[in-house]
């Protein structure tokens, strides 16, 4: 059966020489931005320098698209999570960039409960994230309620992931259905262990972090650390609020998370559940604070990271707090943190960035992308060190990838 | 019999509004429309087999509740999609 509720499985630390590529050079050339909103998909493409951008006409149009992702490990498939406001839940997927697109055969979707039970039901695919570079054609889907999935044919047919979704404690690793977003529950943040691709994490808002060392038949928590102060237990062991949760592609060891209770770091030097999060948010400026939902890492710093405040004070606006919007750099870790809203507005712009819609290109200097739920494409080719509006008048922005062409 | 199809899901039928398919409940029905469309029968009905939220599914002028209503030979089945905000 799977892993206990709690415990330290036994671990097989990978060597951080082991798998782990140089630091790539740097990219050049145009860049694609894979937008989702919640009426359909666009691509916004630059030239070569970054300076010019152009939106292509929307995919999908009216249908809500949580996530564009593209495969990098043949730069040309794309899938699409995507439901109507109608219609059931679904993938679309494409071949040749987006040029054409197909239905996935058989969506993710929970197993059949026998009669006069009741099972879940996949409301929307939330995240799509590929496989190791090693597995070609597999990839995960994370959905609403929290449940996990895996495709081996490239996103044409999905398979129920069941040491997560069946598992004896899911109902109480993931609360109940009030227990998530205003939107629905959601898992999301699948991470895959660049040096193994058994060694999987996931994020489930509400739920926590969890870990899974023998590709998601047993799953341990990994919250230690972690504050859940809207929770009624102290210390718990899961029921935590991951926003966005990240691991550096160069230093596996090391996963961040913009948490529903502030920025954190974790150094795994355990390889287990006792392995800490520590609280780097305590560094931002108060009148800040550390509450948001996006965070993005610099593709070959594992120091450097961006992430978009928000206002998480009494009834929590979750708009940039004071209406004067700004991005935050840490390049030490988390030990400091350094406004950047050079191009924002000064005053009266009340903008919500969610947890998938901020993205960074492999330039040097890195090319910074958000998303608002008002619509707005914002970038920076300077790492966050100045601001263009690139892009207006789009529907609610839920998701922002950037690709490199 | 006829199925009434709503213009969300015309994209499976080929831009058809109207399709003819034969069954003895509105589950076999779904189902045959389903080997025809492949892909439309999980856009309105979830893994469960519960009609989805925002879909209703209408014999002649009386909405059936679940998949097990039974059928006529002359009857007309409607798809509908049910009011599902901005």
């Amino acid at each position: 059966m799977p892993s206990s509720r709690a415990g330290s499985p036994v671990t097989r630390r990978p060597s951080e020489k082991q798998a782990v590529a140089a630091s790539p050079k740097p990219a050049r050339g145009p860049v694609a931005l894979l937008i989702g909103t919640r009426k359909g998909a666009f691509f916004l493409r630059s030239d070569g320098a970054r300076r010019t951008w152009k939106l292509t006409e929307p995919m999908f149009l009216g249908h809500i698209v949580h996530h564009l992702v593209l495969d990098p490990r043949d730069r040309r498939t794309l899938l699409a999570a995507a439901r109507t406001g109608h219609l059931g839940p679904t993938v679309f997927r494409s071949t040749d960039f987006g040029k054409t697109w197909k239905e996935a055969q058989t969506p993710p979707a929970f197993p059949k409960v026998p009669e006069g039970q009741k099972g879940l039901v996949v409301d929307h695919v939330f995240w799509l994230t590929p496989g190791h570079h090693k597995e070609q054609n597999v990839w995960y889907a994370g959905t609403s309620p929290q449940g996990l999935f895996r495709s081996k044919d490239g996103g044409q047919t999905w398979d129920s992931v069941k040491g997560f979704n069946e598992h004896p404690l899911r109902r109480q690793w993931t609360g109940g259905d009030q227990d998530g977003t205003p939107d629905g529950p959601k898992m999301h943040s699948i991470l895959i262990d660049p040096r193994d691709p058994n060694h999987l994490y996931i994020g489930m808002s509400s739920g926590g972090v969890f870990e899974s060392r023998d590709k998601g038949n047993r799953w341990s928590p990994l919250n230690k650390g972690c504050a859940a102060d809207f929770l009624p237990v102290a210390d718990p062991e899961y029921g935590h609020d991951p926003h966005c949760v990240r691991l550096h592609p160069l230093k596996p060891d090391r996963l961040y998370q913009q948490n529903h209770c502030g920025i954190y770091r974790m150094d795994r030097a355990h390889g287990n559940s006792n392995d800490r999060w520590v609280r780097i948010g305590e560094n931002m400026p108060k009148q800040i604070g550390d509450i948001g939902f996006s965070m993005v890492l610099h593709p070959r710093d594992p120091d450097t990271a961006w992430v978009f405040p928000m206002d998480g004070t009494e009834v929590w606006p979750r708009v940039s707090p004071g209406g004067k919007p700004a991005v935050y750099v840490t390049k030490n870790a988390g030990n400091s943190w350094t406004r950047q809203d050079k191009g924002f507005p000064k005053a009266q712009a009340w903008w919500t960035v969610k947890r998938q819609a901020m993205s960074a290109d492999a330039h040097e200097p890195v090319g910074l992308y958000f998303g608002t739920t008002g619509g707005e494409l914002w970038g920076s080719r300077t790492g966050g060190g100045g601001w263009t509006c690139l892009v207006r008048n789009l529907p609610e922005i839920y998701s922002v990838e950037a690709v490199e062409l | 019999m006829t199925v009434y199809i709503p213009s969300p899901l015309r994209s499976y039928t080929g831009r058809k509004s109207e399709v003819e398919v034969e069954g003895s409940t509105v589950g076999d029905v779904l189902r045959a429309l389903d080997h025809r469309f492949p892909g439309l029968r999980f856009r309105i009905v979830t893994e469960q087999d519960t009609i989805r939220e925002h879909i209703r599914i209408f014999v002649n002028e009386d909405q059936a509740r679940d998949l097990s209503a039974a059928l006529r030979p002359d009857d007309e089945i409607h798809i509908i999609c049910a009011l599902s905000g901005g």
